[in-house]
């Protein structure tokens, strides 16, 4: 027994090392590294198609890691399938087995599992484990208990296609917390339930959790349902985790542009940091609490709506003047548009302002939080291919060969984000693409588009793109820098 | 077992079980090019057979009877049905209960019931001679069902509002059912024609009761195959009807995949 | 005065009644002839016939046995020929499946007879293996199709549920996917068991007067006309079979059963 103690104190239950998986040569989870402590509540959270399912059905074993390995309690358990891993999954529709009732669907897994029954010896002498099958009478107890922990005491017998969306609920988590298991995987349960119930169940989830010790792995694309219910959330996009943390933290510190846009409503804008302390951007120069960054360093940050006051014009308090454009009452406090040394800002306060009045707004210290810009020219690895032309992201586009480089140069290309033109026709493009996002930083759009050679390309622009749009992708010859690149092992791309 | 055996094993059952499915009609292909008189002789390559298909007027009768057979009696299997089906989607209770008892008893009756219980009929019923208008009205009548089948879902899927904007904007019942229904239940009713068409063509049991002195192909195959000494002439006739079906189904799949791949939801 | 009003499902009123007439009545007639003499009277004589025989009797019996061995073979080979095409990439665009099930629309005569063409190349000599083989060969994708529509269509998450839930594979099966593939298994030996006991085209080309089915007896029957008292009560005891069969298949399915119509689902 002594020994079962120190395992119970392994801090990290599952433990996820450079796990990528890839359908057919597309890569879906992108080397992810992820320690969930026992006991903890941990979202996944994301867009539709980032990896986030991807990576909760490693964990429960439906899919094998093409590279990488993930280690439940120190053992690696990458190769076990999921019927012999002690973790259960509650399915986005519920998957409650049609021909079975409520009863016998919860009853499903203890009638399978073998449970250790002492030992006894073999021929040789040697102790050997013996298992046995749970009896009719433990199963029935188990059953009702974990039943009344759900609230269905009576339902037993029911069909469960007679169950409304949220007792099938229900019943799907009855059915996963019977077995005791070490980790509860529940991939986007709520998502199939009108509002009110997924506020309910939300409570009752954040209860269970904290009731039972059970760790949780849960996944959804509600940045909300992640911020109320999580310990800890990761962000995740294009298969890689963008900030891991706690909601607090991920609300108030973003890691990026992109965590700072899906989490909560949020002002982004780019601006420059002119050294610790002091950043510029919308033409004034504010004090914030950031450092680090350098100096004259071109940056993202990200304003909360909440933290934006607004003065009236003759207080005189406040660093931007502005117009207010629209004012939308939310409840509690008023959502107005304001624009402002060409920046639109959302902003919410508990005053209304008319639309077209004038007003000045102030950002405190603490509400302005500077990010890392995550990328501020796309960068490929290309090749000559003609006197006038480049070959890079699968396409052949015209650029200035002032350098006289010879054809099958091979090259590094740089294409800064305002030499992009998108195309609403597919066709008028030198290559096509997909759009990925698009984040509205104040006065401009930037949109990351996936190119059809799987890499991305970003642009600002003018206009909103909707995601998964089609578009075709320009770019402007004078704009395109092509350097000469050494063939060797230090390729940036 | 090792997960690539069983993906071999599960494979070869496969190809294994195409092939058995494939190869008597195979053999039957090649042998319709030698007119050896006994099946597994090889006489040498002749299109021989196949000229005698074209010549030989029993055949040429048979398949026109058929042909004309399987178009009209689909044609207004197709039409009948698809405005029957109209009505019963929207009928309820005892009356829904009653039309799909009507058409289901045709579609699990066993055929040489439904072919007897119509002989009966039509003999008792003198005013319906036996030979052309017994064989149409009996294939009306046996390949509705699946017209009906094969239309009912797709209603499902239409906005149930449609028939009462039709009405709402001024149209009769009949110009709705003309012009608003209909035409939305077009690619249902194509589907319903393709089945009735084959299943006509391919009946044979109610045929044979029903017919009278109108031979069709089931028939006239019937007869020979159950006489000693099957005509080699068989042969080709049998390899021409197999390319025909085989045509008429590539072309039918490949068109309602290309209809799928337009509505965007070919997976 | 009140104006008629046009209810929709008036456009099924056509089919309600001539229905009524070309698919219920002629049982009824059916019925009547059964009950009676060739003068006319009530009689249960026809009836006693049957059952009057041990020939009859042992034809019925051969008839269900064939029948029986016939969806068996169908059954064990098609379930797990349609688990692999409904879960192995092997079938990605569902053309396998296509082609397995192509035969369907073929006249089943004609494939009776390629079939017969293989027997003799082969030199098979039993007429009952003939008969049953054939029926087989005959009857397969009747039973492949709804058995691969409902196991293509089974919820994946149903089948990694049970998996999650610590049930092996062979367990899964076990508990997951044979009992929700029943509708699928009642479906299609329905489509199989109710035509092989009714058929006698396959045991006329295939068989001999040793391996006659009790379709034949009844095709015989209605040969002359004054057999068609007899007949019509042989044609009877068949209806009453399948209704039988029908209600245990919908009892043990759930009302699930549905003979699918041929290859209803291809198109």
């Amino acid at each position: 027994m002594e020994s079962k103690t120190t395992h119970e104190k392994f801090d990290k239950i599952i433990e996820v090392k450079s796990v990528t998986k890839m359908f057919d040569g597309v890569t879906v989870v992108d080397d992810i590294s992820l320690s969930i402590k026992r006991g903890e509540f941990v979202t996944l959270l994301g867009p539709s198609g980032c990896g986030k399912t991807t990576l909760l059905r490693m964990i429960a074993g439906f899919e094998a890691p093409t590279k990488g390995q993930i280690f439940l309690e120190k053992q690696d358990v990458t190769a076990v399938p999921p019927h012999k891993r002690p973790i259960n999954t509650v399915f986005q529709k519920y998957a409650l087995f049609p021909h079975l009732n409520v009863f016998n669907n919860v009853a499903f897994g203890l009638k399978m599992k073998e449970i250790p029954n002492g030992v006894k010896k073999n021929r040789r002498g040697e102790d050997v484990p013996v298992f046995r099958h749970y009896t009719k009478a433990e199963i029935k107890e188990k059953v009702e208990r974990a039943l009344a922990l759900v609230n269905l005491a009576d339902y037993g017998h029911r069909d469960v296609n007679s169950l409304s969306g949220g007792q099938q609920q229900r019943v799907a988590i009855a059915r996963a917390l019977v077995l005791e298991p070490k980790v509860l995987l529940l991939d986007e349960p709520l998502g199939a339930l009108d509002l009110k119930m997924r506020k309910d169940m939300q409570v009752e989830l954040t209860a269970m959790h904290r009731n039972l010790g059970i760790t949780f792995v849960y996944v959804t694309h509600d940045q909300e349902e992640a911020l109320t219910m999580s310990d800890n959330i990761a962000v995740i996009k294009d298969g890689v985790i963008q900030q891991y943390g706690s909601p607090k933290k991920i609300y108030d510190e973003p890691a990026n542009a992109f965590v700072a846009d899906f989490i909560g409503e949020s002002n982004i804008l780019s601006g420059t940091m002119n050294e610790d302390f002091k950043v510029t951007f919308c033409g004034e120069t504010f004090a914030c609490l950031d450092k680090g960054f350098g100096k004259n360093a071109p940056v993202d940050l990200v304003v909360r709506p909440e933290d934006i006051d607004v003065y009236p014009l003759h207080k005189n308090k406040g660093t931007l003047e502005g117009e207010v454009l629209t004012s939308v009452f939310k409840g509690t406090y008023y959502e107005m548009n304001i624009v402002a040394n060409d920046y639109e800002f959302t902003v919410q306060n508990t005053d209304e302002f008319t639309p077209g009045s004038r007003v000045r707004l102030g950002i405190d210290p603490d509400g302005i939080h500077i990010m890392k810009k995550l990328r501020t020219v796309n960068e490929y690895a290309g090749e000559v291919s003609g006197e006038t032309t480049v070959d890079f992201l699968g396409g052949t586009f015209e650029f200035v060969n002032s350098e006289q480089l010879e054809k099958g140069t091979p090259v590094r290309v740089l294409v800064p984000f305002g030499a992009v033109e998108l195309t609403d026709d597919e066709e008028d493009g030198v290559i096509g693409g997909s759009v990925a996002q698009s984040l509205y930083k104040g006065s401009y759009y930037q949109v990351q588009v996936y190119t059809d050679d799987d890499n991305d390309i970003y642009t600002d622009t003018s206009d909103e793109w909707d995601n998964d749009d089609r578009v075709g992708i320009r770019i402007a010859p004078e704009k395109i820098v092509v350097e000469k690149r050494e063939e060797t092992a230090d390729e940036t791309v | 077992m090792n997960s690539k055996l069983k993906k071999a094993l599960a494979r070869s059952f496969v190809y294994l079980m195409l092939a058995v499915t494939y190869v008597p009609i195979l053999v039957l292909v090649v042998y319709s090019f030698t007119d050896a008189k006994v099946m597994g002789m090889w006489n040498g390559f002749t299109f021989d057979l196949y000229a005698k298909v074209f010549t030989d007027t029993e055949i040429l009768e048979a398949v026109r009877n058929s042909l004309i057979l399987a178009v009209v009696a689909s044609t207004i299997a197709t039409f009948f049905g698809t405005v029957s089906a109209v009505g019963i989607f929207y009928m309820r209770s005892w009356q829904r209960k009653y039309m799909d008892f009507l058409t289901k008893i045709t579609m699990i009756n066993a055929e040489i019931v439904t072919g007897i219980a119509f002989l009966l009929l039509f003999v008792l019923v003198r005013f319906i001679p036996t030979g052309w208008p017994s064989l149409v009205l009996a294939h009306v009548f046996i390949t509705m069902p699946y017209v009906i089948m094969s239309v009912l879902p797709r209603l499902g899927q239409l906005n149930p509002n449609l028939y009462e904007a039709g009405l709402d904007l001024g149209a009769g019942p009949m110009k709705t059912l003309w012009k608003v229904m209909l035409p939305q239940l077009l690619p249902a009713m194509i589907s319903g024609f393709a089945l009735a068409f084959t299943l006509s063509l391919d009946d044979f049991v109610v045929t044979k009761f029903v017919n009278g002195s109108v031979p069709t192909i089931s028939t006239y195959l019937y007869n020979k195959l159950t006489k000693k000494g099957v005509q080699p002439v068989l042969r080709a006739l049998s390899s021409l009807i197999f390319f025909v079906v085989l045509a008429i189904l590539v072309v039918i799949n490949i068109l309602s995949r290309r209809r799928a791949k337009a509505a965007g939801n070919v997976k | 005065m009140k104006r008629f009003k046009f209810k929709r499902t008036y456009f099924a009123m056509p089919y309600a009644v001539l229905g009524a007439l070309f698919v219920i009545v002629p049982l009824g007639i059916m019925a009547v002839y059964a009950f009676t003499d060739t003068d006319g009277g009530f009689t249960f004589a026809n009836f006693v016939n049957f059952f009057s025989k041990p020939a009859m009797i042992k034809v019925l019996f051969r008839s269900l046995g064939v029948a029986a061995i016939t969806t068996v073979a169908c059954l064990l080979l098609a379930y797990p020929l349609a688990l692999v095409l409904a879960s192995s990439k092997l079938n990605k665009s569902a053309t396998l499946v296509l082609l397995f099930v192509l035969p369907m629309w073929i006249n089943s005569l004609l494939r009776t007879y390629a079939i017969k063409i293989v027997f003799n190349l082969i030199g098979l000599k039993s007429a009952y293996a003939a008969v049953v083989i054939g029926m087989v060969y005959d009857f397969f994708p009747f039973m492949l199709l709804p058995l691969y529509t409902i196991l293509v269509n089974t919820d994946a998450s149903l089948i990694e549920a049970s998996t999650d839930l610590g049930a092996s594979a062979f367990k899964t099966f076990l508990k997951v996917r044979l009992p929700l593939s029943l509708p699928g298994i009642m479906s299609g030996i329905l489509m199989v068991f109710m035509p092989t006991v009714s058929t006698f085209a396959i045991s006329d080309i295939l068989g001999d007067p040793s391996t006659y089915m009790f379709g034949n007896i009844i095709n015989q029957w209605f040969n002359s006309q004054a057999g068609w008292h007899i007949g019509s009560a042989y044609s009877f005891i068949l209806l009453v079979l399948i209704a039988v069969t029908m209600f245990i298949a919908n009892k043990l399915s759930g009302g699930k059963a549905q003979p699918t119509g041929a290859g209803g689902t291809v198109l």
